[in-house]
């Protein structure tokens, strides 16, 4: 309930949040029988049901996970599979994913949940050295593939320094881990489903703002959406736009109201950060001849960086204006400043008009 | 001030009283049990003693066994350092068991009075110490510990010449750790899963490793089974239940408690047995590992070969307590300090350890006191940080290998024509392993971007497709000898 005071709040100032944020999964990748309206939360908590229920080699565990943890993503987990598939663990990050790297190592699916992605820190070591490089290193004759790491991330209106904080980027530089962010709830059960059976460890991040904001008619069933494949999710012709996760929403608004001025917006969710599809970039931006990419982690050294100095690489000729970057500002994430700091439907709505404008 | 005063001279007071208590909270198989403990349940029950009953020992079992007990919070009435008091029959629920109270103001002595005692069975000169407590070793068994220590010895000597040639580019030898490569290795069973630090080649050595592969991973040729991604030493091996080694310290550990943990999920009869050294222990992983493993109550075999150094840093620099040994308890996890340059105690206390890990699900650490007599790889020249007595010292009058061998050869069960047949036949065949290796193969340029994922995505197509074209316009830039 604080949670959606604070986002009643936050329209009241104009940042431009809607009560209710649902980006329709427009494409035909989900059949959409038995479609139930819910929240995302809700969407994780019942593809870890479909985990748990498909593979009895596959286990949930993190901190406070078995009374249906902070978030409330493994509610009902524990009575249902039992103590010792769903377990709490002791509050130790590099424990968490290192537990995990062996458990997926003799053949399991691990997943771990890290409680904020804010403090994953602990466990860079883990991932970055261990888990991404387990089958490199031993030439495959080991691999941690059944890894998957759950971690809340993003910005959620009153979380301050360490509530808020986007650290993608960092997994991005990491060959051998992939980086997976859903922006629904629809997304995130099948995006979710996907992470947890892929044969390679991956980092997925759930915008933790959205766990109960967003609603979405969900499928009841089993269903997986595909890795390293980007989807238009907004046509357009003028300019192209490049997000993930929670920040699509932002954007998505921003490409309405460029409507109105006559501007044809493209949205792209990329959902998958590494290996990322450039191909679907790269098309819409021959197209478009513009780019504008937008995340809330700071500007400096964000994945957006990188999808420009690769576009720019690809379209340089095509290009009409520069690559614009709408995003965090490089500070430390500031709680009472936070509607400053944060990448805005008009800074992207500013950044939409210069940009086909140049 | 004053309240202060008064409770900091009882504190003082009480200090002498409360060390002797300290002394005694030790499970100290040569000193029996703790009195505090006695009121603890045994540490074996039943069923498990008698399976233990049935390996072979050297002297009544179960005595020794017998003075173990439970070091479980829930079986502790009352804490070692309890007094007498008549508040004792008052205590505190508290989550987690029942905690008694005192009036007394107690600091808990940052050490206990005397270092815990090491383990040994054999003394300097290899010979039995009367009335010592350790599992027998068939002629069989001991003789192959033996050759595989001398194998390892032989190794180590060969491939670190070779380094100087610089034939291989690295090497890292285990020169005063043999027993304690050779003997856990030979207490513990092929199906118990190994997760090395970097120090432990002895152990795939005893799992059959050939000499072979050995250079073959030194050489990073086309037989590497690391495919010659990983410097020198990085072995691993899928069939001899070897995780590869990577570089990082103690990383290990928690992994370690997951794959004790699946093991026990699976109900096999088999543990882990993760190895770290002195230096380890300072990581975060090394909590990590003995945390999890103690609250999941996974079958894992913490082994610390304390060998004094880790580099240039010597324990006294790397932590306080009375090294290894005695952080067990603080995880509630059961511990042994044992001689690691004596195969003996080493095989026994592995033995035991494996027991209790495997029957009762439970972590067991061992505190193996041993010295790196080596540098601490080929990029280190010891000399300029500790003295070279102490190395030479080490390494004559400490010799694990010569302990033990004055073992077996008292036995009956080694001639000096034995030792020259295989110090010849060992060197010989390491000598052609090396010959093979260096002139085998490099593996493919494509094997560079294999493995990054389970299949290569576009994106490491794309570059393997750029730098071939690189490579055909600059060959000259680029080895001969990998194949493109």
């Amino acid at each position: 309930m604080a949670l959606r005071n604070i986002i009643g709040k936050r329209i009241g100032n104009g940042i431009g949040l809607v009560g209710r944020r649902s980006l329709s999964t427009a494409t035909s990748d989900v059949e959409n029988r038995n479609a139930k309206s819910m929240n995302l939360y809700s969407a994780i908590n019942q593809a870890l049901h479909l985990a748990l229920e498909t593979d009895p080699r596959a286990f949930v565990f993190g901190e406070d996970v078995s009374f249906g943890g902070v978030f409330r993503c493994t509610t009902g987990l524990a009575d249902r599979f039992g103590k010792a598939r769903v377990f709490n663990t002791p509050l130790c990050e590099q424990g968490i994913v290192g537990f995990g790297i062996g458990l997926a190592a003799m053949g399991n699916r691990a997943i771990a949940e890290i409680q904020f992605a804010d403090y994953i820190y602990p466990a860079f070591d883990q991932i970055v050295n261990e888990a991404a490089k387990f089958r490199y290193r031993s030439g495959n004759q080991f691999n941690c593939g059944g890894l998957t790491i759950r971690a809340p991330y993003g910005a959620v209106g009153h979380g301050g320094h360490y509530h808020s904080q986007s650290p993608e980027a960092f997994f991005c530089h990491v060959p051998g881990i992939k980086v997976v962010i859903p922006r629904s709830p629809r997304q995130a059960k099948g995006l979710l489903l996907s992470c947890i059976r892929d044969p390679n460890p991956v980092v997925f991040f759930e915008p933790k703002w959205l766990y109960r904001l967003a609603v979405e008619e969900v499928p009841e069933h089993d269903y997986m959406l595909p890795l390293s494949k980007a989807e238009v999710i907004r046509q357009g012709s003028d300019i192209t736009l490049v997000g993930w996760g929670a920040q699509l929403s932002i954007m998505e608004q921003a490409c309405i109201e460029a409507e109105k001025d006559g501007i044809s917006c493209e949205l792209i969710d990329l959902k998958t950060l590494i290996p990322w599809d450039k191909e679907t970039v790269e098309a819409s931006v021959r197209k478009t001849g513009r780019v504008l990419i937008s995340h809330e982690a700071p500007v400096t050294g964000g994945f957006g960086a990188e999808i420009s100095a690769s576009i720019v690489e690809r379209c340089f000729l095509r290009l009409e204006a520069p690559v614009a970057r709408v995003c965090g500002l490089d500070t430390p994430f500031p709680l009472v400043f936070e509607p400053f700091y944060m990448p805005s439907k008009n800074k992207v709505l500013d950044a939409i008009k210069a940009t086909v404008n140049y | 001030m004053a309240i202060w005063g008064r409770l900091s001279s009882r504190t003082i007071a009480n200090a002498n009283h409360m060390r002797k208590r300290m002394n005694q909270g030790f499970i100290n198989p040569a000193s029996g049990l703790s009195p505090a403990l006695n009121r603890g349940t045994p540490l074996f029950s039943d069923g498990n003693r008698r399976h233990l009953d049935s390996l072979p020992r050297n002297r009544a079992t179960l005595s020794w066994f017998q003075r173990f007990k439970s070091t479980l919070a829930e079986n502790q009435q009352d804490s070692f350092l309890s007094s007498d008091s008549d508040e004792d029959h008052q205590s505190l629920q508290f989550p987690g068991g029942k905690v008694s109270y005192t009036s007394e103001m107690n600091f808990i002595s940052e050490s206990s009075e005397t270092r815990v005692p090491c383990y040994r069975v054999l003394d300097d000169d290899g010979e039995l110490i009367p009335d010592s407590d350790f599992q027998q070793v068939s002629e069989e068994v001991a003789v192959k510990m033996y050759s595989k220590m001398v194998s390892l010895q032989i190794m180590d000597t060969i491939f670190y010449e070779a380094q100087r040639q610089g034939r291989i580019s690295f090497y890292l030898t285990s020169a005063g750790e043999e027993a304690i490569n050779i003997a856990s290795a030979a207490a513990l069973s092929e199906q118990d899963i190994i997760l090395p630090q970097y120090r432990e080649p002895g152990v795939l050595l005893w799992r059959g490793f050939t000499l072979q592969e050995f250079a073959d991973q030194c050489f990073g040729n086309k037989a590497d089974y690391g495919k010659g991604r990983q410097m020198p030493i990085h072995y691993g091996s899928k069939k001899h239940n070897f995780f590869t080694i990577s570089s990082p310290i103690a990383t290990q550990l928690p992994q370690a408690a997951g794959i004790a943990y699946s093991l026990k999920m699976d109900n096999k009869k088999a543990c882990v047995v993760s190895y770290i050294g002195d230096g380890g222990t300072s990581e975060g992983d090394f909590h990590a590992g003995l945390n999890f493993a103690a609250v999941m109550e996974a079958p894992v075999i913490f082994f610390c070969r304390n060998n004094g150094w880790a580099i240039s840093t010597n324990v006294s620099e790397q932590f306080r307590s009375d090294g290894i040994v005695v952080k067990g308890r603080a995880y509630g996890i059961r511990s042994i300090r044992v001689d690691g340059n004596d195969a003996l105690a080493v095989y026994t206390a592995v033995s035991a350890a494996r027991e209790m890990a495997v029957n009762e699900h439970r972590p067991i650490l061992i505190e193996a006191l041993t010295y790196r007599v080596g540098h601490h790889s080929t990029s280190d020249d010891s000399t300029k940080y500790r003295k070279l007595d102490e190395i030479v010292y080490w390494k004559n009058a400490r010799n694990p290998v010569n302990r033990f061998r004055n073992w077996v050869q008292s036995n009956g069960w080694w001639s000096e024509q034995q030792e020259t047949q295989l110090r010849n036949s060992v060197r010989k065949q390491l000598l052609e392993a090396i010959q093979v290796a260096e002139k085998a193969e490099k593996p493919p340029l494509s094997e560079m971007f294999r493995d990054v994922y389970d299949y290569p995505p576009s994106n490491l197509e794309e570059q393997e497709k750029h730098l071939r074209e690189t490579i055909s316009r600059h060959p000259s830039d680029y080895p001969v000898d990998i194949p493109v």
